[in-house]
């Protein structure tokens, strides 16, 4: 199918779910990809896991009562990440085995929990790998809402983010309420999940969070560029994702983690440190064609 | 005219233990001060409570003659090297400019004044030609220098130094010696904590050996020659290198 035809398949009424599904995916694209900026700047890419798992059984029950799935899943998330942070306190545990308890628990209640609901295999499935059918109209609202919320707080709080992921220490020192804003990022980093979760699929969720961000993080040096970078990959890739996915009939979450980490890829061996660079500049270094002083300047700087 | 800081009779307890008791420590302006011990001796946990993020369970700590709280007084902390995520994507400008977070203040962001600040404090440690450099490129030294800067920044009295000379070579261990006496002379306090006994007893003016408690304080020469000072502080007997290196100093 030609970009014109899926351009077509966008306008036809009588497939209005596609711009809605596309709609979705690209703003929560954007959410993820500026949110996971610092889940991989801090490292945190199993907190993005487990919240990503925690918010299920949220999803089940607003599912099984008919509620709303992202004001259920958001429930749920920040429920366990509160539970983390208690549980956390006892110093005979660390925390990522905390957190492996409670995600793989909240997923188990999930499952447990949506097995109640008629119709329990195709629902469990649209729920781990995503589906661009069945949003309804007022989701779009939801969506759009969240993702302002959490753009306009990451917004307001960037400086209190930076200085906090740089060194808490010093940040605490300062008068900074530290664990408030790590509790605020948990927050956001649970509406980014909530919201991608109904095109993406909860299994594959984390690698809109990562994916774009780490790709990001390849290209630039600066946080400013990275995080217009990383929305930008994430947008991107869902576009194209879903465009492959319509075209050949193949499954949209996956579609476009793929195509992600295709980009991952190719800023891998591509970026200014990449390995393409690498072999380039030990190239030069060997005295090939070409090498000058100066260049043999910027190889050894390249390489310190 | 009261000192730049004054801790009084401090004792302070971590998880039910009295780590530190009867602490009398001054640093007046001017002054650069080595805080000496053996590890586990308290030195860190001395420099939280000075910060305020201890509470203190007897005893005084006073900046500037007033109470300490975090965000509210101007104490330059330069934490541990490693404890800083240097890979993260900021310039060294921008990492300096993290040392106004505080007080600017919730929803507040950097002015003029504020990016003034930080040339000034870059000027300070003479790392103005590396302002854009993005720090995860720097050498130890100049992530040293780095910190100081933002510590500086917030244009404080006091200076507090976790270990700044752990895991650099000499020149640029003289190098950040030369800089923190130099600074001390700029009308502020600097306290720092080292197990460098050379950049100690060459560059302060006065060392102070902790354990659990201020064993000792003068100025290095007069100290240096207190062997049953040095003992008592460390633990050590009369054979050990330590009480050498003094005689030879």
């Amino acid at each position: 199918m030609s970009p014109l035809d899926f351009l077509t398949d966008l306008l036809n009424p009588d497939l209005a779910f596609l711009p809605k599904a596309l709609a979705v995916a690209v703003m929560s694209s954007i959410v993820c990809g500026i949110v996971g900026c610092f889940v991989v700047l801090r490292g945190m890419a199993f907190i993005g896991d487990a919240v990503a798992h925690a918010v299920f059984p949220g999803l089940a029950v607003a599912f099984v009562v008919s509620g709303n799935l992202v004001l259920g899943g958001t429930i749920a998330g920040v429920l366990t990440a509160v539970l983390v942070a208690i549980f956390s306190q006892n110093r005979r545990l660390k925390e990522d085995s905390v957190i492996g308890v409670f995600f793989v628990g909240s997923f188990a209640l999930g499952i447990v929990i949506i097995s109640q609901a008629p119709g329990y295999a195709g629902s469990l499935q649209q729920f781990l790998f995503g589906s661009i059918t069945g949003i309804p109209d007022s989701d779009l609202w939801v969506v759009a809402g969240t993702s302002l919320l959490v753009l306009a707080t990451l917004f307001a709080l960037h400086k209190e983010l930076v200085t906090v992921s740089l060194d808490r220490e010093s940040a605490r020192a300062m008068g900074v309420p530290v664990f408030r804003i790590d509790l605020v990022l948990y927050v956001l980093v649970t509406l980014a999940v909530v919201i991608s979760v109904q095109t993406i699929g909860n299994v594959l969720v984390l690698a809109l969070l990562i994916t774009p961000a780490a790709t990001a993080r390849l290209l630039t040096d600066r946080l400013g560029m990275m995080m217009l970078l990383s929305p930008l990959i994430g947008a991107s890739a869902a576009l194209v994702g879903l465009y492959i996915s319509w075209s050949w009939v193949l499954p949209t979450g996956g579609t476009v983690v793929l195509v992600l980490t295709v980009a991952f890829l190719l800023a891998w061996f591509l970026s200014p440190r990449g390995l393409l660079a690498r072999v380039h500049r030990s190239r030069r270094r060997r005295g090939e064609p070409g090498a000058g002083q100066a260049t043999l300047r910027t190889a050894v700087e390249g390489a310190s | 005219m009261s000192a730049a800081l004054s801790v009084q009779d401090v004792a302070v307890e971590l998880g039910g233990r009295e780590v530190l008791h009867d602490i009398r420590l001054e640093v007046e302006r001017g002054e650069l001060v080595a805080l000496l011990g053996p590890n586990g001796a308290g030195k860190t946990t001395l420099l939280r409570t000075i910060l305020g993020l201890l509470r203190p369970l007897r005893g005084v700590v006073e900046v500037d003659g007033k109470p300490t709280r975090p965000g509210r007084t101007a104490v330059g902390y330069v934490p541990q090297r490693h404890d800083v995520a240097w890979d993260f994507p900021l310039s060294v400008a921008q990492v300096v400019m993290t040392g106004l977070t505080g007080r600017l203040g919730l929803f507040h962001r950097p002015g003029l004044a504020e990016w003034e600040a930080v040339a000034d404090a870059l000027d300070r440690v003479r790392m103005t030609d590396l302002a854009e450099r993005p720090v995860d490129q720097l050498s130890g030294g100049q992530r040293q220098r780095v910190l100081v800067a933002r510590a500086l920044v917030l244009r404080p009295a006091l200076l507090l130094l976790d270990e700044p000379f752990t895991g650099l070579d000499m020149p640029t261990q003289d190098l950040l010696s030369e800089l923190f006496a130099e600074l001390a002379r700029e009308d502020r306090a600097v306290l720092m904590t080292t197990h460098d006994l050379a950049s100690a007893l060459q560059a302060s003016d006065r060392i102070a050996l902790i354990n659990r408690t201020i064993v000792a304080s003068g100025p290095p020469r007069d100290l240096a020659s207190d062997h049953q000072a040095w003992m008592t502080a460390f633990g050590v007997g009369q054979r050990s290198a330590l009480l050498r290196i003094l005689e030879a100093a």
